[in-house]
């Protein structure tokens, strides 16, 4: 057929149709993370927290971004695109905070409170 | 190249190189002559979609930057602060918008289909969701509003007790670890550098875990100490949240155009672009709300 994408669809569809209990599914795994996001915030870890939180929302996002937007579905190159705007976010905030990390020696205490080191 | 028997000359058409469709897609009414399929056309269209979607992820990447740098310096601030903001709200906004994305997808699956009530009512069910959306945020933002919660120089608190701001944190109680008030210094010494002694009864040294003593509900509020700088959370609260709001009602004007035009039958699963493509912007939309949501309503 001379195809190059990953999936073809049939010659009458322009573009893959999700099937709705992919939909559904999907649906219910945000709702179910989203709770467990809120829950979570009850148990402390420490720092860790918010990594988790971090983490959660990545899962997410992939949920959306790989069903709802198709991406699993579609040519490569959407989601190559988007992986390079996230790696340069990425870039952005790593540079900047190693930057101010630099800097944590001259931050002033915060009147009246203390930082555990 | 292939000896198979193709009857059907759009779908022959498919592997042909551009000069050789000839007149294959001459019916298709909303093919643009300069493209040479239907797919074509649509997978261009999606290309150009995915590519704005790659500058709002940077444009909204740089307000993350902001908040990543600000709270690194300074997690006093936030960790003080995001007690003003009522998580079931934002949890509820969280869901609102999932629900939002579901809608939205199942919209574009039925412009494929044919189906066109679905798509109506879908795309509708869209658009009640970013009402909704809409209509908590203003809740939230009304409160801060009238509690003088404001951004950067406007901010000017009418209680500088936060439990008398809690009239949305009813839920929580004071024994809920984390989110609780923060340890104050009941009094400051003099000289921070010179004395190693904890003051009593607030005890604990650290911030973050500090709020699970057992005696720190305890604590009177009038001891509370805000710490400087708090209008910068707020600045960054507003900021980012109102960003993504406009990009909401933006999303709400492309639903409703979008909406009109399926009502007037004009997608089919042979033309259903536009659908798609204000789908991934919605999806976006969503995309940022779900990095949002916990950075600034579930700080612990």
């Amino acid at each position: 057929m001379g195809s190059t994408m990953t999936t073809h669809p049939s010659h009458d569809e322009l573009g893959h149709v999700m099937p709705k209990r992919v939909l559904i599914s999907v649906w219910a795994a945000l709702v179910i993370l989203t709770v467990i996001t809120v829950a979570v915030t009850e148990v402390d870890l420490g720092r860790f927290n918010i990594w988790l939180a971090l983490i959660i929302a990545i899962v997410k996002g992939s949920l959306v971004g790989l069903y709802f937007m198709h991406l699993r579905y579609d040519s490569p190159l959407y989601a190559l695109i988007l992986m390079i705007a996230l790696a340069f976010v990425v870039m952005f905030i790593v540079g900047t905070i190693t930057d101010t990390a630099a800097f944590q020696e001259s931050l002033e205490t915060p009147r009246g409170w203390r930082i555990s080191s | 190249m292939s000896d198979r028997v193709e009857t059907d000359p759009v779908a022959a058409s498919h592997d042909k190189p551009y000069a050789a469709v000839g007149d294959a897609h001459a019916h298709e009414p909303h093919l643009a002559h300069h493209f040479a399929t239907p797919r074509q056309q649509y997978e261009s269209a999606k290309l150009g979609m995915w590519i704005f979607l790659a500058t709002e992820v940077l444009m909204f990447g740089g307000l993350f930057v902001a908040y990543a740098v600000y709270r690194a310096n300074h997690p006093e601030i936030f960790i003080y602060a995001h007690r003003y903001l009522d998580k079931t709200l934002g949890g509820i906004n969280t869901l609102i918008l999932i629900c939002s994305s579901l809608t939205m997808a199942w919209a574009v699956r039925a412009a494929q289909l044919n189906q066109h009530r679905t798509l109506i009512a879908c795309l509708v069910l869209t658009l009640v969701g970013a009402l909704g959306f809409l209509g908590i945020k203003y809740v939230e933002y009304k409160h801060k509003w009238e509690e003088g919660l404001r951004p950067g120089m406007y901010y000017d608190p009418v209680h500088r007790d936060v439990a008398a701001v809690d009239r949305f944190e009813t839920r929580e109680t004071a024994a809920v670890t984390g989110t609780g008030p923060p340890v104050p210094i009941t009094a400051p010494p003099e000289d921070p550098e010179a004395t190693r002694i904890k003051p009593a009864p607030a005890g604990p040294p650290g911030l973050a875990l500090s709020a699970l003593t057992p005696g720190a509900a305890s604590i009177a509020p009038e001891h509370r100490d805000e710490p400087d700088n708090v209008r910068v959370f707020f600045s960054v609260y507003f900021l980012m949240t109102g960003l993504h709001g406009i990009h909401v009602i933006v999303g709400m004007g492309l639903i409703t155009w979008i909406l009109l035009r399926a009502m007037k039958r004009e997608f089919s699963n042979r033309y259903f672009a536009p659908v798609d493509l204000v789908g991934l912007y919605w999806h976006l939309v969503d995309l940022i709300w779900i990095f949002l949501f916990p950075l600034l309503y579930l700080i612990h």
